[in-house]
């Protein structure tokens, strides 16, 4: 017996399945995280896609009250100098440490890549852009949140001093510990996505990232790396190798 | 099975002609069950990263916790240096650096919770759009107004106290609070981990505020999300459990090849 009701229904099964095919197959024609034939991946791709398609762009984040600030934990790398860190790095490690024995007057972050003018800046270069302060809540993968008021320059108008060229998809920071990691240019144009150099009225503490970090306040927290050294912007996207989230098992995107 | 056996007591006796499960109850229910099972193991090994929850919009390691569960090495762990204080004054929050190697397995923890996540909820909407537009809600899941006379309430919930349990037909109609708890799971429980899961997404939020909002925060959403993930544990227990009381193999056919009359 044919029920009409049941036709409809496998018709609209078949064609919500497509689409959601259809939003992965997008996926690998554009150019976007790899998934490397695993399932897990092709998930992470999913909602990377659903996300972008779904949700309005540049949307800000919450911002709270001084009197909102909570504890916060320091966890990952406390210092990148220290060659007893698990992410020790043999090259930039032994740098770091000199550089933060000088107070951070010789550090320096790079800028190169698909930029006009590829080029240097000192903190003292970086806090002479005009300033943004953002009392915002961080968001940890574990589980656990807390809110601090973080002081910085745009990622925006440093990519725009640096003339971005028009072909830029992606962001990819490298870091003085074993960390490297990207965003596309959505999220790195996002206003609220700042290179910051202050935290709780105060120069960045050392474990939560000294003299430098990444703000990325519409992900989880490991995507605002801490201890940034070099930033490369990119219209392909580069998985970091064995540095990168995606080959130690972790969603590139993760706006979830 | 021998007629003399006790407990419990199959009232009714088998009918003559199961009417089943139309294919596509049939389907989904399959696929949300998978889904539904890696959902819990995923999320099970994803809280044993950070076993403590919260109330309001913040909570960590340094700060006090609603409930401590003790289902991972990270369980009360004291692994912190000295705390340092943010501000000069008394009371300050403060911060300290984590010694602890902590367990954490989330990073294909969370893939697959995602993954799962988005079987659910692509069938699950088909599910429900299927139901509202073919009547199935209607005829066979929404207890009907006289149903709910308090009367016939007590009756069918003493009746599972003594485990008098009805044969089944191998799907509708359904007992009263078989109902009952199927439009629990269907129209509260299951949107309601939806919603409270969303509610923890920092993009997500950021478009929606509210989402997290109506819970207080997004810890309380976090917090909610456990609660709902216990309750519907507790739901896959005693349905399994009655259907195993009211007849294993008639139900499974009936959820699987569907019935045969």
């Amino acid at each position: 017996m044919k029920d009409p009701q049941l036709l409809i229904t496998r018709r609209s099964l078949i064609t919500g399945l497509a689409s959601a095919g259809g939003l992965l197959l997008a996926g690998c024609s554009e150019q976007g995280p790899p998934t490397y034939g695993n399932v897990l991946r092709m998930g992470d791709l999913l909602t990377y896609r659903a996300q972008r398609l779904l949700l309005p762009r540049h949307a800000l984040v919450r911002e709270y009250d001084r009197r909102d600030i909570s504890s916060m934990p320091a966890t990952g790398t406390a210092n990148p100098g220290d060659s007893k860190e698990e992410a020790f790095s043999a090259t930039h490690g032994p740098v770091f440490e000199q550089l933060h024995a000088g107070g951070f007057a010789d550090y320096r972050l790079s800028i190169e890549g698909l930029v006009s003018r590829p080029g240097s800046y000192s903190l003292e270069d970086l806090k002479r852009f005009p300033a943004r302060t953002q009392i915002t809540k961080h968001t940890c993968e574990e589980g656990w949140t807390a809110i601090a008021e973080w002081t910085g320059v745009p990622l925006r108008r440093v990519l725009e001093a640096a003339g971005v060229q028009p072909q830029a998809r992606f962001v990819n920071f490298h870091a003085f510990d074993e960390d490297a990691d990207g965003i596309d240019m959505l999220d790195a144009l996002h206003p609220q996505t700042i290179l910051a150099y202050g935290m709780n009225g105060r120069d960045i503490p050392l474990s939560h990232g000294a003299p430098l970090r990444l703000r990325v306040e519409t992900q989880l927290g490991y995507k605002s790396m801490k201890f940034l050294r070099r930033i490369v912007v990119t219209d392909r996207f580069d998985d970091m190798g064995k540095l990168g989230p995606l080959q130690n098992g972790w969603a590139w995107y993760v706006g979830i | 099975m021998s007629a003399t056996h006790p407990q419990p007591q199959i009232t009714g006796g088998a009918p003559e002609k199961g009417l089943g499960h139309p294919r596509w109850v049939r389907l989904s229910h399959w696929i949300v069950a998978a889904s539904v099972l890696t959902l819990a193991f995923s999320g099970f090994v994803i809280l044993m990263a950070h076993p403590r929850l919260y109330w309001g919009r913040v909570g960590n390691e340094l700060t006090p916790a609603l409930i401590e569960l003790p289902i991972s090495r990270n369980y009360h762990h004291t692994g912190f240096g000295p705390a340092t204080p943010f501000f000069d004054r008394p009371g300050s929050p403060v911060t300290a650096v984590r010694t602890y190697d902590i367990f954490n397995q989330n990073g294909w923890g969370r893939s697959l919770h995602f993954l799962a996540g988005w079987f659910l909820v692509v069938t699950g909407t088909l599910y429900v759009l299927a139901g509202l537009c073919g009547g199935h809600f209607r005829r066979d899941l929404v207890p009907r107004a006289g149903e709910l006379a308090p009367r016939l309430l007590w009756r069918d919930l003493a009746d599972h106290a003594r485990f008098r349990i009805q044969a089944a037909a191998g799907g509708p109609p359904y007992g009263l609070l078989q109902k009952a708890s199927y439009c629990v799971v269907v129209f509260i429980a299951l949107p309601l981990m939806l919603i409270t899961g969303l509610a923890m997404a920092p993009a997500v939020t950021a478009a929606y505020p509210f989402l997290a909002d109506v819970f207080g925060g997004s810890q309380s959403a976090r917090t909610v999300h456990f609660f709902v993930f216990a309750s519907l544990v507790l739901f896959l227990l005693v349905h399994v459990l009655m259907v195993i009381l009211s007849g294993f193999g008639r139900q499974m056919r009936a959820m699987t090849l569907g019935s045969k009359s």
